[in-house]
């Protein structure tokens, strides 16, 4: 592994930043400290190398976003879209994350320590996401595919028109979207749920939270409805 | 997109240096709103009874005396005046309806800007760093500044279509967003007395305020009706003469965020904005919620205690 570059933002251009990341694109890894993060947009995105990523500062938009197979650490908050379409690796904020955390994800785990604001996980398809606090309103809107884990509370709307996702939460709810129900937690669900609590550093107990999904009443062809064609 | 900045100073020996501290921030908003900009600073308050205005002709050359001799032989008073760049600050001792009628009758070609006892706005077509080099924000003092870029949506380009604005004595209006019920109310305010001057939606948000408060509402409650009249995305910041008030709509898709120090407390549409204020490492930095409304200062009470956090209430 490489020696640690540092990058400091009041010296090196974002363009700078991203660029020395992508020319590490395949390599087997290395590390990178970035200082003076000023909520700068687009820090750290298209990452495609097990890279270590740490950035010292609150973010601004997009931060490590398509990231692919690096681990990324935000030592602050993250404004709009932070890891949006991650496909691997994984992306941790220390602070709170503003809205559409972990949109449209693919893949790969993102935690966030603080509170995340409202659509956190909208449209993920595979991605984990655990926030340690609470999340916003209209949070998992159509998730297709991963899990949601919420430590606190969810606001208003939560999983509407939800897919396949599943959701976690262990406060309460201001209230479900459109097709979103509690479903059975089980004793198979409760064990892959605990691994995802360890991996994110949360030392809770996965019987706290219930089960959310998709009553599948939405996005099924239902033969009731077969006379209205 | 449109870019909102706001600055209030809760320490006294900072007001020196608010346009400095400030300038920074509305340029900083460059990329969210490079077609307008304009921004209200609160300073100089004028006694009960007096009336300050900022009066706009887009000549520069405009002759401003002759504005000044008018209103001195309407209302048998003296008249200050000092041209800002395409601006005229006056200040004279008379009724601020009485004024804005008569100018609006006598003098049609120019427009009012601003009018109270605390405020001036200046805003004008341009960059942050043109607009704010024009009327030299830099070297203004006094206790809050609120800012506006403006990447404009629904109406056109012009200084009369930029931020802020006014609504009520001392009160002015900043937006990012777009309005979507705004013709079906501005024809509604209309019969309630309003005078539109733009096609702009934001002046319509403007008139509504300007509206709930002439008939007796409080600003936070004509900012809760605002929850249930205006349809739209918006992130508003209404500022008050000693202090500002903030409002998303309960989708809240606009940004913003809030920090407050023991010196200072500021509102922007993104960190970056307020990421060179001094102290700013040890902030209280929050997103505010949607549907809430937040309010600093004693929303119109001269001399109001600043309180240690917001008032913030679920709308």
């Amino acid at each position: 592994m490489n020696a640690e570059q540092t990058f400091d933002l009041k010296i090196h251009t974002v363009r700078e930043l991203n660029q020395a990341l992508h020319d590490a694109a395949g390599s087997a890894g290395g590390r990178y400290r970035i200082v003076n993060a000023m909520g700068d947009h687009a820090l750290a995105v298209g990452i495609d190398a097990p890279l270590e990523v740490e950035i010292h500062g609150h973010v601004g938009y997009y931060c490590a976003g398509m990231n692919k197979h690096a681990r990324v650490t935000v030592h602050g908050n993250a404004a709009t879209g932070l890891a949006e379409n991650i496909m691997s690796g994984s992306v941790r904020v220390k602070g709170n994350a503003s809205q559409s955390a972990a949109a449209t994800g693919r893949g790969g785990l993102v935690v966030i320590e603080g509170d995340a604001s409202a659509r956190c996980g909208i449209s993920m398809k595979g991605v984990d996401i655990v926030v340690h606090g609470s999340v916003g309103h209209l949070s998992a809107f159509m998730a297709q595919k991963g899990r949601l884990v919420v430590c606190g509370d969810a606001g208003a709307a939560l999983g509407d028109s939800i897919y396949e996702a599943e959701i976690y939460v262990r406060g309460k709810i201001a209230d479900l979207g459109a097709d979103c129900e509690e479903q059975e937690l089980d004793a198979e669900h409760r064990s892959a749920l605990a691994a995802l609590l360890r991996e994110a550093g949360v030392d809770l107990d996965a019987g706290e939270f219930r089960r959310y999904g998709s009553a599948r009443r939405l996005y099924h062809f239902h033969v009731d409805h077969a006379d209205a064609y | 997109m449109c870019g909102i900045v706001g600055l209030f100073l809760k320490n006294k020996a900072l007001e020196s240096k608010l346009g400095a501290l400030f300038e920074p921030m509305l340029i900083e908003m460059t990329q969210r709103g490079p077609d307008s900009t304009g921004f209200a600073i609160y300073r100089d308050p004028v006694p009960a009874g007096t009336v300050k205005l900022v009066l706009q002709h887009p000549a520069l050359d405009y002759d401003w005396s002759h504005a000044a001799a008018a209103l001195t032989e309407a209302f048998r008073t003296d008249v200050d005046h000092r041209r800002i760049h395409t601006h005229c600050l006056f200040t004279l001792t008379a009724p601020e309806a009485g004024v804005r009628r008569f100018l609006h009758e006598a003098l049609p070609e120019i427009a009012v800007v601003s009018a109270g006892r605390h405020i001036e706005i200046y805003k004008e077509v341009g960059l942050p760093r043109e607009v704010a080099e024009r009327f030299a924000l830099r070297s203004m003092q006094g206790s809050h500044l609120i800012g506006h870029t403006r990447m404009a949506t629904e109406s056109a380009v012009t200084t009369a279509g930029s931020h802020p604005f006014s609504t009520g004595s001392d009160l002015c209006l900043v937006h990012n967003g777009s309005l979507s019920n705004h013709n079906r109310l501005r024809r509604k305010l209309a019969r309630l007395g309003a005078v539109f001057h733009t096609e702009n939606d934001t002046e319509v948000a403007a008139q509504f305020f300007d509206v709930q408060l002439r008939q007796g509402a409080t600003l936070e409650q004509a900012l809760r009706r605002a929850l249930t009249e205006l349809d739209g995305f918006y992130t508003f910041t209404i500022g008050t003469s000693d202090g500002f008030a903030v409002l998303r709509d309960p989708i809240a898709c606009k940004p913003a965020v809030l920090a407050e120090t023991a010196d200072w407390v500021a509102m922007a549409s993104e960190y970056r904005a307020i990421a060179r204020l001094p102290g700013v490492e040890h902030a209280r930095l929050w997103e505010p919620e949607p549907a809430t409304v937040y309010v600093w200062g004693g929303a119109g009470k001269q001399g109001a205690v600043l309180g240690s956090g917001p008032l913030a209430r679920a709308g």
